[in-house]
């Protein structure tokens, strides 16, 4: 079991002044899985990722990332996971090739600096200095430098904000690719469609607790859940039906019709986002869903 | 859970004799790199090196007169400031608002991030303050020596001095660089924070005005400094011996100079170790 956990988490905790940010956090990561971390802003998914990272100190629980505690993990450790940062901190007056080329020597088995380049698709950009970079070319570069080390685990957060629908496109191809090669991805974001591409579980924390987790196909109930069938009389009036056997009523429909074609006929499940909604509404005690 | 990639991918194979870079090594890439963005960026180069000749100019041109009974002119006084004053302004000016910079930009943050040993990012500090330093001395002795007759010290125990004074003064000052880079609370106040306790000592050291007409309770402050024993034993490796005379003691006291500039070192050290951070305030 450990040796195959990517990460173990229990009862993770931390404040901020009074406040808690995580407030009980567990996780079960498997090697070579795509987990996604979701939630609203403040609920405590970059504050959970900052504490896997190594980066921020826990108040309380357990965490081991890779078998280690992130809080004394050393170089060693350092070197096998990867880290795609939100924000800046790369040099404006180095090229990308001189960053990349720079970065990869910190670490004891580096991948090639031209191969992660292209896997990126920065090779037009090589030459460039990263300050003539827009934000999505930036971020691959982020991404660059994350995997430049041939990290175990790679941790993203929020990865895709403020991307263009194609660089996002392109981004998902990228995270495919990483995970194909066998590396084990966090990623947190709060684009539910990017979730559902890219992961093969997700974690929805709201305010500071994981309150669903599961594939983003099946999270809460989602496949079980009451389906609506939606069709248009030949009068032209629309009908909707909440039911739990759709089939059932799909085919009384196809009998009523004459086996001729139903108008406008729409079977649906709820979306991720219903979903989504429905679980940090109970959380807020808002009754966002209805 | 079950054998999910149960075999870890080739190029992560650990192979014997593959190690972690060491710091040494990894802080003189850091060096090199961090010496290629200095003459990458025009205005800081402008800034840095400009910056001192042209008030040596300034000052020498304005009080260029002999001083009395020292055998010297008031401009070769200022070739020996302007040294030092270049000293501090390449070690604990450049280091006191890039660290802040890189930190408020997250850097910092980044480097952490990998398995770089912090030693190497200090390491290649120092590589850089080191270059600009003797680039910036050496522009500025070949202006003194051109423009203000100084002369060079002519026997082997004057550069001795002047290495040693070099040495301790550039450390110090680096360390003490280092130190102030926590206190600026992001990297735009960083520059105001950093050069307002730089031009007082300036002031209160005798960089720009004489010695002997700094009030005696300035001097008092100025020498609890580094600066002043630095532009003092530099004056005592640059002016005529009969220029002692200027200096408050009568004489250039280089073993008081040691001992403040080398007690700096030590103190800067503990002081870095001390407040040194990766984060911004912030972030906690």
């Amino acid at each position: 079991m450990t040796q195959n956990a990517a990460v173990r988490v229990r009862g993770l905790r931390k404040r901020y002044g009074g406040v808690a940010a995580v407030d009980g956090v567990d996780l079960d990561i498997a090697r070579g899985e795509v987990f996604g971390i979701l939630g609203p802003n403040g609920a405590g998914k970059s504050t959970t990722v900052e504490i896997l990272q190594g980066y921020r100190t826990r108040d309380g629980g357990e965490v081991a990332v890779l078998g280690e505690d992130p809080a004394a993990g050393g170089r060693e450790w350092q070197a096998k996971v990867g880290i795609v940062w939100q924000d800046g901190g790369a040099a404006q007056e180095l090229t990308v090739a001189e960053t990349v080329r720079h970065f990869a020597r910190y670490y004891p088995r580096p991948r090639d600096a031209e191969e992660v380049i292209a896997l990126v698709g920065l090779e037009e950009k090589a030459g460039s200095r990263t300050k003539a970079l827009s934000g999505g070319q930036r971020r691959r570069l982020d991404v660059a430098l994350g995997v430049i080390g041939g990290p175990e685990l790679l941790l993203l957060d929020e990865p895709t904000t403020g991307f263009d629908p194609v660089a996002r496109r392109q981004f998902w191809e990228l995270i495919r690719s990483l995970a194909e090669e066998g590396t084990t991805i966090i990623l947190t974001t709060h684009y539910l469609e990017e979730a559902e591409a890219l992961t093969d579980r997700l974690a929805v924390i709201s305010a500071g607790r994981v309150v669903a987790e599961g594939a983003a196909d099946t999270l809460a109930g989602r496949a079980r859940a009451r389906a609506t069938v939606r069709w248009t009389e030949p009068d032209g009036t629309r009908r909707t039906e909440e039911t739990d056997t759709p089939t059932r009523t799909v085919a009384e429909l196809a009998a009523r019709f004459g086996g001729g074609e139903v108008p406008e006929l729409r079977v649906t499940r709820p979306t991720l986002e219903d979903v989504y909604l429905r679980l940090i509404g109970e959380r807020d005690g808002q009754g966002v869903a209805s | 859970m079950t054998a999910v990639g149960s075999g870890t991918p080739s190029r992560t194979v650990p192979v014997a004799g593959e190690r972690l870079p060491g710091a040494w090594r990894l802080g003189l890439a850091r060096g090199a790199m961090e010496l290629k963005l200095f003459f990458r960026q025009r205005e800081q180069v402008v800034f840095t090196f400009a910056f001192p000749i042209v008030f040596l100019f300034l000052f020498a041109s304005i009080f260029g007169d002999d001083m009395e009974n020292t055998g010297s002119t008031a401009s070769q006084y200022y070739v020996a400031s302007m040294i030092a004053a270049g000293i501090m302004s390449t070690s604990f000016q450049s280091l006191g608002v890039s660290i802040a910079i890189e930190r408020d930009e997250h850097v910092l943050r980044r480097l952490r991030g990998t398995p770089m040993p912090p030693a190497a990012y200090f390491l290649g500090k120092i590589w850089l303050v080191l270059v600009t330093g003797v680039l910036e001395t050496a522009a500025l002795l070949v202006f003194g020596t051109t423009l203000y007759d100084v002369d060079l010290p002519s026997d082997i125990t004057g550069w001795l001095t002047f290495g040693w004074l070099f040495l301790l003064g550039i450390t110090s000052c680096a360390l003490l660089g280092i130190a102030i880079s926590s206190v600026p609370k992001s990297g735009r106040s960083a520059t105001s924070v950093v050069v307002l306790p730089f031009l007082v000592l300036q002031f209160i050291s005798g960089v720009y005005i004489l010695i002997d007409t700094v009030p005696n309770w300035m001097l008092t402050i100025g020498s609890f400094f580094p600066l002043k024993w630095l532009c003092q034993g530099l004056r005592g490796v640059f002016l005529p011996q009969a220029a002692a005379s200027l200096e408050p003691a009568g004489s250039w006291e280089y073993g008081r100079a040691a001992l403040v500039l080398g007690a700096w070192c030590v103190g800067g050290l503990v002081l870095c170790l001390l407040t040194f951070r990766w984060k911004n305030r912030k972030e906690g």
